[in-house]
């Protein structure tokens, strides 16, 4: 395995008294995708959140690139990481939430203009190209001084992927993106992914629980249950050839 | 007595003169408390409980006694108070007055609009790696300020109608001249329903114009209602 671009050693987090990571060891190579399944509570979001700093773990270390995410090394000693620090690493992550995010006074173009502008400094003119481009991309070229409260769900999941892509992430993190869309709106969600999948340069991680679509772009699937990881392995191997119980019957809800 | 309008025209100078000390100590007390309200909204959030503490307990003190008593505090009392003590004009002493007096009430409505921000825009403007500065002046305030515009030009209405208070402390505003001019001539009825009239004139025109700009903010929130009329759950 070439030298991952994200790596848990011994992640815990508890949310008051209740442990919901146990021990996480994962190592995420670049360009890889990585599906994340397990019944709800197993801890898959908060794996996630914890790359992109929504969640502080409460021990463990996480390695990003090469860098301490929520550590930094000073005289020689590990100490937790100011916010200069976070901003430092995270800039190579980006995230798509199930609830979409939008910023909903900004059109969709202002949306996806709005960080490469004030975080890369990047010039106005070529921010637009970046974003327009972008939006094209994921099918919304004409839609680009519409504001989010005028798009469907499926849409407006469209622009927050066109937005997290402009900063050119090295990570992307999905957080469950189609459980708040209609059923009708998922297959144009899916679709979208898999051509940014299909590009290959960005690693990806997928909270899921669409077991068709995790087995179709994943390289690995990783169960977890009950904060730790139960199972993982290419799709094959965990969709279908899995002798774990928990991990069947798990599955099984899935199947019709 | 009867209504005399020769004595109507002869008041108005002086009434127009005070009318101006009145509308700019209004706007220059306005100023101050929305400032002043952002610092006590941003002071309350530094995560430090016995300095929230302090700082609720101080606003709760403030909005607890009468203004009045508070001015009267700042005009005679404070320049008495061994080593901070200061001797302030009546201008200084009602724009710091009031305007603190109010900040308190302000920063309530801050604090309301900026909780009401849903938790998923803090973290998209992490995930999208933005300052803390640009957090609050792109992504939380845009948001959270236009909604309590109703209450902010409520909140400029009323501290209007307590800027008379700055009479007893010698601020020569519109009441304050109006009732020298009445007790020189020993009519009061003309000169205090001019001040009274004056008063509705300027307190109706803002609370319409107060409603537009709450309009127009709201078509900057959603294009596809060109009309602005509120209609909650447009952001979602």
């Amino acid at each position: 395995m070439a030298k991952p671009i994200a790596v848990y050693n011994d992640v815990h987090k508890s949310f008051g008294d209740v442990e919901v990571l146990k021990g996480i060891d994962l190592e995420i190579a670049p360009a890889e995708k990585v599906a994340l399944i397990g019944p709800s509570g197993s801890g898959k979001t908060t794996i996630i959140r914890m790359l992109m700093t929504l969640e502080q773990p409460t021990s463990g270390t996480i390695v990003v690139d090469g860098q301490y995410l929520w550590h930094m090394e000073k005289n020689g000693e590990l100490v937790p990481a100011n916010e200069k620090h976070l901003r430092q690493v995270r800039g190579d992550i980006g995230m798509v939430f199930q609830h979409f995010n939008l910023f909903p006074h900004m059109s969709i173009l202002e949306n996806c203009m709005v960080a490469p502008i004030n975080v890369k400094g990047v010039p106005k003119k070529e921010a637009r190209e970046r974003s327009v481009e972008m939006l094209e991309k994921v099918g919304l070229g004409d839609k680009l001084d519409d504001y989010p409260s005028q798009l469907s769900g499926g849409q407006k999941q469209r622009v927050a992927m066109a937005r997290a892509l402009v900063m050119r992430p090295k990570i992307m993190l999905f957080d469950e993106v189609t459980s708040a869309l209609d059923p009708e709106l998922v297959g144009e969600v899916l679709e979208v992914i898999r051509d940014i999948a299909k590009e290959g340069e960005m690693a990806m991680v997928l909270v899921t629980h669409e077991m068709d679509f995790a087995r179709d772009i994943a390289d690995r699937v990783v169960f977890l249950d009950e904060g730790r990881i139960a199972e993982q392995g290419t799709p094959e191997q965990v969709l279908e050839n899995s002798e774990s119980e928990r991990l069947n019957s798990f599955l099984s809800r899935f199947r019709s | 007595m009867t209504w005399n309008w020769n004595y109507v025209v002869e008041s108005l100078p002086a009434i127009f003169q005070g009318m101006w000390i009145t509308l700019g100590l209004t706007i220059a007390c306005y100023l101050f408390a929305m400032l002043f309200g952002f610092v006590w909204t941003f002071v309350r959030r530094i995560p430090w409980r016995p300095l929230q503490m302090v700082v609720a307990f101080i606003m709760e003190f403030i909005r607890s006694t009468p203004p009045l008593v508070q001015l009267f505090f700042l005009y005679y009392a404070w320049p008495m108070v061994p080593y901070v003590g200061l001797t302030l004009d009546p201008i200084t002493v009602a724009i710091i007055g009031l305007g603190v007096h109010f900040s308190t009430y302000i920063a309530e409505i801050y604090r309301s609009g900026i909780e009401s921000i849903d938790k998923g825009q803090w973290e998209a403007a992490t995930a999208l790696n933005l300052s803390l500065k640009d957090k609050w002046t792109k992504i939380i305030l845009p948001q959270a300020i236009p909604p309590t515009i109703p209450m902010l030009g409520n909140y400029l209405i009323i501290m209007f109608k307590e800027v008379p208070l700055t009479s007893t402390i010698g601020v020569a505003g519109m009441l304050h001249m109006a009732n020298n001019f009445g007790s020189k001539n020993f009519a009061y009825l003309e000169p205090l329903t001019l001040v009274a009239l004056f008063f509705l004139v300027m307190s109706y025109p803002t609370a319409v114009l107060f409603r537009k700009l709450e309009q127009k903010m709201n078509r900057r929130f959603d294009k596809s209602n060109p009309t602005g009329k509120i209609d909650k759950g447009v952001v979602t």
